[in-house]
Formats: structure tokens, C-alpha cells, sequence
């Protein structure tokens, strides 16, 4: 039966090389919605975006992930790109001799396979690489080159949201997109996104710090501590972390956790 | 039990069958050589593993092959071969088809191409440039590694020449299409000579091809002399089948000013041996070699290479790379010799190779030899898999894995591929090579051939 949930997660467990980094994560996203997920190094973020993603690295041992009332986690990585999902890479990678155009073309293509759609002709693919080169301020000189080669770090950056531009995804997932940009790349590349935004485009950014949200401005922010949302609540919860820091999240999820401990005795 | 002295019992008794034939057949200014290159090549025998050079390379299965002769071109022969397209559209080039290493019509002289440069038969050359064939025919060849190379002295009768004379440009690149065909299993020895005078540039493309499904041994030695300031470009398409085997041995001799560049790209193939020597002869000269293969099945494909500084303030670079697939095996030997007077010497190496299989091999052997201190030298080598990072970031866009390792393996080819300067060729082979690895025939439309 279908639901208003764009992705429901449901008590999610999800370990790497057998050491449990998600400990029972629960996230319901509505279509159109932003939801920010903020937390410590080591919290499990990145862990999130990788079981979402269909990254081998990470191992579900528990819950359900669904993505339009189907089961995501049977979905294989590709599979769940067409669908609709896309992931702003942490660290974007290098592909030497694989040329921007032609990695474009095919995953357009893909996905218009999985669509029931024909390939795209040339001079259509040309024209909206042009345009959405226009939106997100990437420089052409970028697109001719090989996947992120030699690009700087804010140009990776700036190529991720160009990619999602091409690609239109349902759910985009922005890990640390902030991470190593100046203010100006961080302007450029947040007022991508929110052009590029349909207003059924769902979006989760995950992010250490506040400074991306007051240009991705969230429904809802959530923190997530040793693997588990232990508080969510709106855009000012970001403002209170950006004063306050995480320490006391830390204590109050603690003491949570030991009065659980002590009711489950 | 060593195959070898059979084999060189039955090279001796083809030398010995054909003796009167030179006599009588072959110009005295080859066989002047021969006797003496005889004698090399019972001296360094036929190559086994414990030659350096071989270490990873066995020969014996196409050695040790009955072939039931040595071939002599027949008119008739031709007429097949002329039929031979090269399919690489937009591809302007002046072409020439050679057949079992002979030129068709090779007596009837050279012909003169637009802007001066001469091409043509060895044989003719002897008759029309004597002196020049004198000066450099058999000047650059080594006669101490390898006993296939005099071998080919003392066997050869014909093969291609090419005269670029002083400061003459052919705008179009040669291509010289090496057809093998023939009803019999052969053994085929050609010689090619190129000269590039003073100023001349001379652009070749040369592409090998196999059209009757025959056990081919095919033993190539070209010798090419770069004079100063000169310019020499050659790119060899190797796509033959796999009951085939092709041995090169290309010599490149430089000169002050010089440049030269040589990438082999070998798509198909039993075995295929490319040895390749630079020598830096005059000061500020450059010279490239670069080398792409993919290999499945019981493919064997072999580099060597020999970078010769003996001169100051020469540059040089070897760029090599294989996928292999299968049981397929491969081996690099990469030597630089920097000489004591090659000061200011910059010389850098890179072999990298992905297995795409448990069983399949690659052996890679850098040697660098430096007597000289004012010097910059780097070489590395990589044998690993594709990078599942980028595997994942190729399918976290929508892209399924097979296509996804495809565009990896050939993002690793095409760094080798970027460096051949004609445009419509780097296209052509970068479409030849995702066919190949797609696992696509990768041959041009007039081959019979199934390579399996």
C-alpha cells in the first residue's frame, strides 16, 4: 500500500567490517521536504548515506528501508539512481580517461531506459548540459575534461550538484557538501541546489555544521548521536547546535541511554 | 626437453635451401649480411627464458610450429589483397597494402609521394637510392640480445622503405596495411628501412592484420634513422588472430634535435613480442614510447623496451598498459641506460596493468641503468583491479556495473590512446578498443576472421 513517505526508515541497523554504526535509526521524509541531519564525527552519518546508496562497505543487520513503498535495500546501487536517488559525494572520486560528456550521456541514458524513454538525441543532451552548466556556475572548461580530474576541491563539489541538475533525482543526499568550501563555492553551490529543487525534490543534507542551512533551509533537523536520532525538531535546533556545540546532546542522549539501560532491568 | 635446437636445425636448413635463391634473386648489398648475421644467430641461438630480455615470454608453441614455408610473393596474391579496405573513415591518409611482408609490385620502383617523400620496396630501394640503403641498412640493429633479429638478416629478401629527404613534409600520414594470407601455415621475415633526412617529418601509421585463419610466425625487424631536427611518428594497430604470432624489433636511431615517437596498440593476437629500442644518439633529442594491449583467453603480449641516452639533454618517456583478461599473460621489460656524457637527461617510465581474472598475469620488470648525475629519472609500475570507488561512483549515477567497469577499463586505455596525434585515428582506435573490450570483434570489415 502506498503512503505519503517518499523514504520511511524504520530501526535500522547497519554495521562496517562488523563493528554496529547505526543502532535503530528511525527517518520518515515526505515528498518536497528538507530534512538536515547534523551530528559528531563518528555518529554514522556517512554510514547512512552508504546503506542508502547500496555501498557495499556497510551491512544492514536489521529494520526496513523503503523508497516509495518499496524494499530499497534489495535495490542494487544503479538501480536505486534510476529510481530516483542521488548521493553529493563527501569526497567525489577521480575517474582518469573517462570523459564529463560521455559518463553524463550514459547515466541520462540509463535512466531513461529504466523509463521506458529513448536516449536522448545529441544536440538535446548538448543543450541541457549547457543549460544546467548555466545554473549550478560550473565552468565548461570542467565539463570537457575527465571526471573530476585535477579538479579542486570546490569544483568537485560544484560537479556533484551539477550531476544531480542533470539528473533530476527525487531525493538528493548531500554528504558534507559544505565540507572545504570557501563562502563564495558554498553560496554557489547551495543556491544550485535550491534552484535546481522541483518542489516535490526531496533533500537531506548531511552536515556537521549550520552554515550550509542558512541557504538550504531545513523542515526538519535531526541529530544523530552513536547511531540513533536522538533529538529532531525544526531549523532553530541547527542555530542551538551551532551555539551550543554537541556536548550536550551527548549528555542528554547519554543519560537517555543509561535510564533505558536501567528500565529494560 | 629444449625445442629449440630442432628449431634451429630446421631455420638452418631453410637458410641453407634458400642460399642460391639470394644468389641469384636477392641484390648483393643484402646479402652481404647475410653469412655474418647466420653466424649471430647460431651464436645467440633462440631465446629462452634465461635471456633476460624473455624472462616471461615462452615462444616454443609458435616456435616449435611446423610451418610449411617460407612464403614468395605471387602475383595472383595481390589481387586478394587489393580487395582490402581499411575501414577508418575520414582517415586521410595515403595507403598501401603490403602482403606477407612484400609490397606488391615491389620491382617496378618506388613512387614518389606529394612534397618528395619515397615509398616502396626494400629491393627497389637497392637499385634506386644504392648508397643510402648501403649506409644505413643493418647500422642500428642489436646482434647481441636476441637471435631473431640477425635471424631476420639472414632470411629477409624484401620489405618497406621509406625516404623522407631533407625537409620534406607529407602532410597526410602513410598507413602501411600488413595483410597475412596465405593457404599454407608461413613463417614471414620482412625488413623495413626508414630514413627521415634532416628537417623531413614522416607520419606512419602501420596496421596488421590476418585474413586466412593459417598459423602465422611473423619476425619483423624495421630500422629507422632519425636524422637531426627530424620528426618521426609510427602507430601499429595490431589486430590479428589468435593462431598467430608477431615478433617485432624496431630500432630507432636519433639524431641531434630529433623527436620520435612509437605506440604499439595490440588488440589481437596469440603472441605478440614488441621490442622497441631508442637510441639518443645527438643531444636534445626526444623520444616516446607508448604501448596499450588487451588480452583474454591464452593471449600472450609482450613489451620491451630500451631507452638508450647517449647523448646530454634528452628526453624521454614509456607509457605501457594492459588489461588482461582470462588466462592471459603479459610482460614488461622497460630498460633506460643513461651513459655517463647524457647529462641533463630526463627520462620517465610507467607501466600499469589491471587482471581482470584470477588466473591472468603480468610480469613487469623496470631496469633503469644510470652513469650520468645530473639526471631526472622516475619510473613505476602497477599489476592491480579496477577502482571499486569509482566503480561505485559510475553506478551511484544510474550506470550498471558491466557498463561501469567497461568505462573504467577504457578510461585506463584511452590515457595511452590520447597520445596518437591523428584525430580520426585516436577516434577509430578508441572505438576499437571498446569494441574489444565490450568483447565485440574488434576487426575491420574485410577480415575473415573469428578470433577465438
Amino acid at each position: 500500500m502506498k503512503n505519503d513517505f517518499l523514504l520511511q526508515i524504520k530501526e535500522l541497523k547497519a554495521s562496517i567490517d562488523n563493528k554496529e554504526i547505526l543502532k535503530g535509526l528511525n527517518l520518515e521524509v515526505k515528498p518536497g521536504e528538507i530534512h538536515a541531519i547534523m551530528g559528531p564525527n563518528g555518529s554514522g552519518k556517512s554510514t547512512l548515506a552508504s546503506v542508502l546508496t547500496g555501498r557495499e562497505i556497510a551491512t544492514v543487520t536489521h529494520g526496513t528501508v523503503t523508497f516509495e513503498g518499496r524494499n530499497l535495500l534489495e535495490m542494487s546501487p544503479e538501480e536505486r539512481a534510476r529510481e530516483g536517488i542521488f548521493l553529493s559525494f563527501q569526497y567525489p572520486i577521480e575517474i582518469p580517461g573517462v570523459s564529463m560528456v560521455n559518463f553524463m550521456k550514459t547515466a541520462i541514458n540509463e535512466q531513461r531506459k529504466h523509463r521506458g524513454q529513448d536516449p536522448l538525441s545529441a544536440s538535446e543532451f548538448l543543450r541541457q548540459m549547457r543549460e544546467k552548466k548555466e545554473l549550478v556556475e560550473i565552468d565548461s572548461a570542467l565539463t570537457n575534461r575527465s571526471v573530476n580530474e585535477g579538479f579542486s576541491g570546490g569544483e568537485k563539489k560544484k560537479n556533484e550538484i551539477f550531476q544531480m541538475a542533470m539528473l533530476e533525482p527525487r531525493l538528493a543526499l548531500l554528504d558534507e557538501t559544505d565540507s572545504g568550501l570557501d563562502i563564495d563555492a558554498l553560496r554557489i553551490v547551495a543556491n544550485g541546489v535550491n534552484k535546481i529543487r522541483r518542489p516535490d525534490t526531496s533533500v537531506i543534507v548531511i552536515t556537521h555544521y549550520q552554515r550550509l542551512l542558512d541557504y538550504i533551509v531545513p523542515d526538519h533537523v535531526h541529530v544523530l548521536y552513536d547511531g540513533r536520532i536522538v533529538r529532531s525538531a525544526g531549523p532553530e535546533l541547527a542555530l542551538e547546535l551551532e551555539e551550543r556545540g554537541y556536548d550536550w546532546i551527548r549528555k542528554e542522549a547519554e543519560v537517555s541511554a543509561e535510564s533505558w539501560t536501567t528500565g529494560q532491568k | 626437453m629444449d625445442y629449440r635446437p630442432e628449431v634451429i636445425t630446421r631455420f638452418s636448413a631453410l637458410y641453407a635451401a634458400s642460399r642460391d635463391g639470394f644468389r641469384k634473386e636477392s641484390p648483393e648489398l643484402l646479402n652481404r649480411h647475410r653469412e655474418g648475421a647466420y653466424s649471430d644467430f647460431i651464436r645467440l641461438g633462440i631465446p629462452d627464458r634465461k635471456n633476460e630480455a624473455y624472462r616471461y615470454t615462452n615462444l616454443e608453441k609458435y616456435l616449435s610450429h611446423d610451418y610449411q614455408g617460407y612464403y614468395l610473393p605471387v602475383e595472383e596474391d595481390f589481387r586478394e589483397a587489393e580487395k582490402f579496405h581499411c575501414e577508418v573513415q575520414d582517415l586521410d591518409v595515403w595507403n598501401m597494402v603490403l602482403l606477407n611482408g612484400f609490397f606488391p609490385h615491389g620491382d617496378k620502383g618506388l613512387i614518389m609521394l606529394p612534397g618528395g617523400i619515397w615509398v616502396g620496396s626494400l629491393r627497389a630501394a637497392v637499385k634506386q637510392f644504392p648508397a643510402m640503403v648501403e649506409k644505413h641498412y643493418n647500422r642500428y640493429v642489436d646482434n647481441e640480445t636476441d637471435g631473431l633479429v640477425p635471424l631476420n638478416t639472414a632470411l629477409a629478401s624484401d620489405g618497406l622503405f621509406i625516404y623522407a629527404p631533407r625537409n620534406t613534409v607529407y602532410t597526410k600520414p602513410i598507413q602501411i596495411v600488413n595483410l597475412l594470407h596465405s593457404e599454407k601455415d608461413i613463417f614471414v621475415q620482412d625488413r623495413n628501412l626508414i630514413v627521415v633526412e634532416e628537417g623531413a617529418q614522416l607520419n606512419l601509421l602501420v596496421c596488421d592484420h590476418a585474413l586466412s585463419p593459417q598459423h602465422f610466425l611473423t619476425n619483423t625487424v624495421t630500422e629507422v634513422f632519425v636524422n637531426r631536427n627530424a620528426r618521426f611518428e609510427i602507430v601499429r594497430v595490431q589486430n590479428q588472430h589468435n593462431n598467430s604470432a608477431k615478433l617485432t624489433h624496431t630500432f630507432i636511431h636519433q639524431e641531434r634535435d630529433s623527436f620520435a615517437s612509437s605506440n604499439n596498440i595490440t588488440l589481437h593476437g596469440g603472441l605478440v613480442r614488441n621490442a622497441t629500442w631508442h637510441l639518443l644518439e645527438g643531444e636534445n633529442a626526444e623520444t616516446h614510447s607508448f604501448g596499450l594491449f588487451l588480452a583474454d583467453k591464452h593471449q600472450h603480449v609482450a613489451s620491451f623496451v630500451k631507452i638508450d641516452h647517449a647523448a646530454p639533454h634528452c628526453n624521454s618517456t614509456q607509457l605501457f598498459k594492459g588489461v588482461l583478461d582470462d588466462n592471459a599473460s603479459g610482460a614488461f621489460n622497460g630498460r633506460i641506460m643513461v651513459r655517463q656524457i647524457a647529462q641533463g637527461t630526463n627520462a620517465y617510465q610507467s607501466n600499469n596493468n589491471i587482471l581482470l581474472s584470477e588466473e591472468a598475469r603480468m610480469d613487469t620488470k623496470p631496469q633503469l641503468e644510470i652513469f650520468a648525475d645530473d639526471v631526472k629519472c622516475s619510473h613505476g609500475a602497477t599489476v592491480g583491479q579496477l577502482d571499486e570507488n569509482a566503480l561505485f561512483y559510475l553506478r551511484s549515477r544510474g550506470i550498471d556495473a558491466r557498463e561501469a567497469r567497461l568505462m573504467l577499463m577504457f578510461g585506463f586505455a584511452h590515457d595511452v590512446i590520447q597520445n596518437i596525434p591523428i584525430e580520426a585515428l585516436r577516434d577509430r582506435i578508441d572505438t576499437l578498443v571498446m569494441q574489444r573490450l565490450r568483447g565485440e570483434l574488434s576487426r575491420c570489415a574485410s577480415c575473415a576472421i573469428q578470433c577465438n
